[in-house]
């Protein structure tokens, strides 16, 4: 009895502020009110300046007549349309810049990590010089230098540059002969899109069958004969001619037809791309590289090909070391689209910016940017992070 | 337990970014009689502001301060540029050196923020400058929204600049033409509107940055780029091959670029504005930045008024001295004189026939109230 009850005596004898379940309780308490007061008076003062300077904080003004033409907008949009609707075309052409992006940097970015980490002396070291070029100068310099120095001089309209193709350049942008669908091209897309459901489901249904008894299931080839099937499949159904060749055409000023890439637009994903790349390409080689040297030496032991031993052991070991910090380029390559600004792509920022002047509502508008940078930031990281979950180790 | 911290971090910085712009906003511009009144229904917001504006006012934080905060720019030859010792020279600058050599008695004690188009209107809502002088067209809702408009002191229009080599002679011809303009403009919605009058299409390529619109008309991005045509006349004067351009004779737009003051402060409206009319009468009278010493003795009355010898034409209202207009006409000459310094026959950046810009009694259209 005396032994436990020694301790108690102790206990209570403790001063509260040695206390640590007090301690723990007073601290909770003083960093509520120290963050909810700052809160408080940050809301305050904000809506003291926002009134003493006669700033609306409302959002009716994106009903108006924005009266403003944008460039080459993605989506249907012409000046007698709305603030909002201008917004809105700002936001498309961000995401189109974006998300081309991202996928243009992480192929490039993967390939610049394989050839750094390539036994080949030219090759390792070209890839070295790609990334330390890239990555020490700003974006921005980039971005000029690919603007108004590369696309700049490149030839008039009339004298355009043709590749095969044919494939037209010019100061204008890069004009490409397009398969354009036709009025009797939907049953082509139906079905090709029917395939391609098929094709997964028997991918996945087949590896799994791999994966259970052992044996090749030859999933790959199976799955990607079902989409060739079907695309030939719709290719008699919509009889014979699903798509027509778009060429474009030199007509007044300008080409007309085919696909054309803005030097803006053209100029914006080959700075971001290639910049990024850079950094990706690091993220990817530091990835391959924590990969335990045992784990490639085992798997040649066991006579895995290089194919084999990079798909089935590196990469899916290396993804999740790479996965985290690869977030924080999409991130930045995000937000850095921004820098549009400079080159006359007009992306969220860009015609935000123009909002703000012609509506003349700062405040609001900048909310505005900022939400959908910070949305479309967080969308970025769960869809990433979702992906992470899916290929961490899994400890039993 | 996680992601709410991460949400609380996220509000934390968030309210910190406010509270940040609250008060730099809240230094920058001090507080302005119509609203001193508001404010001292509030507690918390006595404390704000810096001393000067105790009295309220941008002429007493202007004064306090030694300098006048001018928006402005240094990429339009003429209108603001910078010089061969790095100084703001220009008839918009020239403007604020008016105004500080009638307020200060120093017409260098300027702090020129450069500014693009699109930066305009939230610097003046914000009364982050004290006056706006930047190729400013005054419109219906500028005046609602960015601030008080004084004199007009450029009458303006929209015009085209084209190659010589694309063979256009008309606007009739501009089907289908790409065109280079500047973003957050009143340019920019007039080559819409007139696009739409006249059922023509245009592709538009929009810079925010002046310079770059018109590198990018020069390399051959677009076929035609379009603003004020003293910009256009500005700017064709500083390209490799100025003779190569042609600035089309049609006038799209009536453009009265307007010297701005930030809402709520009506005697600095007034100081400026009178700077602004004196400038203008100095022409009428004959006053100029050579003889108006000597015209402090003229025998004609009005000119005595205009140089503060005779009567007062309003300086101790606002609290300004009697000698503050002949500082002002002292330090940048007449308006004839300014308008010619950059843009006369014998102009520093280019010629541009005067036209609207004369005088009243030359068939012009500047005209300003008689100080008196």
């Amino acid at each position: 009895m005396a032994s436990t009850q020694t301790p108690l005596v102790q206990k209570s004898s403790i001063p509260f502020y040695r206390d640590e379940r007090i301690l723990k309780i007073i601290a909770q308490v003083v960093s509520t009110v120290v963050i909810g007061g700052f809160i408080f008076l940050a809301v305050i003062n904000f809506r003291n300046a926002a009134n003493a300077r006669g700033l609306t904080l409302t959002f009716d003004f994106l009903k108006e007549s924005a009266g403003f033409p944008i460039s080459n907008p993605p989506i249907d949009y012409d000046p007698t349309m709305t603030f909002g609707r201008a917004f809105f075309v700002g936001l498309v052409n961000t995401l189109l810049v974006s998300v081309t992006g991202i996928f243009a940097a992480t192929i490039l970015g993967t390939l610049v990590a394989l050839a750094r980490l390539s036994s080949n002396w030219l090759l390792s070291h070209i890839a070295l010089s790609y990334i330390e070029f890239f990555r020490n100068i700003p974006l921005l310099v980039l971005l000029f230098i690919v603007y108004f120095v590369v696309f700049g001089n490149l030839p008039v309209v009339k004298e355009s540059i043709v590749w095969p193709g044919p494939i037209y350049i010019n100061k204008r942008g890069f004009y490409l002969t397009w398969p354009q669908l036709t009025e009797s091209g939907t049953p082509f897309v139906i079905m090709l899109s029917i395939g391609f459901v098929v094709a997964l489901v028997v991918y996945f249904l087949l590896r799994r069958r791999r994966e259970i008894s052992g044996q090749d299931t030859y999933y790959l080839p199976v799955s990607l004969g079902i989409v060739i099937l079907s695309g030939l499949l719709g290719w008699v159904f919509s009889g014979g001619t699903p798509f027509q060749l778009s060429t474009p055409v030199l007509e007044g000023f300008n080409f007309s037809g085919g696909l054309r890439f803005t030097p803006e637009f053209a100029g914006m994903l080959l700075a971001l791309s290639t910049y990024t790349a850079a950094f990706i390409a690091e993220v990817v080689r530091a990835g391959i590289q924590a990969v335990d040297r045992g784990q490639l030496e085992a798997a040649r032991a066991v006579g895995l090909t290089t194919m084999q031993v990079l798909s089935l052991i590196i990469m899916p070991q290396a993804l999740r070391i790479i996965i985290p910090p690869m977030i924080s380029q999409y991130l930045n390559l995000t937000k850095n689209s921004s820098l549009a600004l400079a080159i006359g792509f007009q992306e969220v920022f860009s015609v935000g910016k123009i909002v703000i002047n012609q509506a003349g509502r700062a405040v609001p508008v900048f909310g505005l940017i900022m939400l959908t940078y910070l949305v479309l930031s967080l969308l970025t990281s769960m869809v990433l992070n979702l992906f992470n979950r899916r290929i961490q180790l899994v400890t039993r | 337990m996680r992601k709410s911290i991460a949400l609380l971090t996220l509000l934390v910085a968030f309210s910190l970014l406010l509270a940040a712009c609250g008060a730099a906003e809240e230094t920058a511009a001090p507080a302005e009689a119509t609203e001193a009144m508001e404010m001292t229904e509030e507690p918390g917001e006595t404390e704000g502001p810096a001393p000067a504006a105790q009295g309220g006012g941008i002429l007493d934080k202007v004064k306090s301060s030694g300098k006048l905060i001018c928006g402005g720019r240094t990429d339009l030859a003429g209108f603001g540029m910078l010089d061969a010792d790095g100084n703001n020279e220009g008839f918009d600058v020239d403007l604020c050196r008016a105004v500080a050599a009638a307020v200060l008695g120093d017409p260098t004690a300027i702090e020129l923020v450069p500014l693009t188009a699109a930066d305009r209107g939230p610097v003046l809502q914000t009364a982050e400058v004290d006056m706006l002088s930047r190729n400013v067209t005054w419109t219906a809702s500028r005046e609602a929204q960015w601030g008080n408009f004084t004199t007009t002191m450029f009458f303006d229009g929209q015009g085209f600049m084209i190659t010589k080599d694309s063979g256009i002679t008309s606007t009739d011809e501009f089907d289908g033409a790409t065109v280079c303009v500047t973003s957050g403009t009143t340019t920019e919605q007039n080559l819409s509107d007139f696009f739409r009058q006249n059922g023509m299409s245009y592709e538009a390529v929009i810079f925010e940055d002046t310079s770059a619109v018109y590198a990018a008309y020069e390399e051959g991005r677009c076929d035609v780029t379009t603003s004020d045509k003293s910009q256009l006349a500005s700017v064709r004067s500083g390209f490799a091959d100025p003779d190569a351009h042609i600035i089309l004779d049609i006038t799209i737009s009536k453009e009265p670029l307007t010297p701005v003051v930030p809402h709520g402060d009506d005697t600095w409206y007034d100081t400026v504005n009178i700077v602004m009319f004196a400038l203008i009468n100095a022409e009428e009278l004959g006053v100029t930045q050579d003889n108006v010493e000597a015209m402090k003795t003229s025998d004609n009355i009005k000119v005595l008024r205009l140089l503060g010898q005779e009567g007062d034409w309003g300086y101790s209202d606002l609290g300004l001295d009697a000698d503050a207009l002949a500082r002002a006409i002292a330090a940048v000459g007449n308006y004839g004189e300014i308008y010619d310094r950059y843009m006369g026959p014998n102009g520093k950046s280019f010629t541009l026939p005067r036209g609207p810009n004369n005088l009243w009694t030359n068939g012009g259209l500047i005209y300003a109230p008689p100080v008196k």
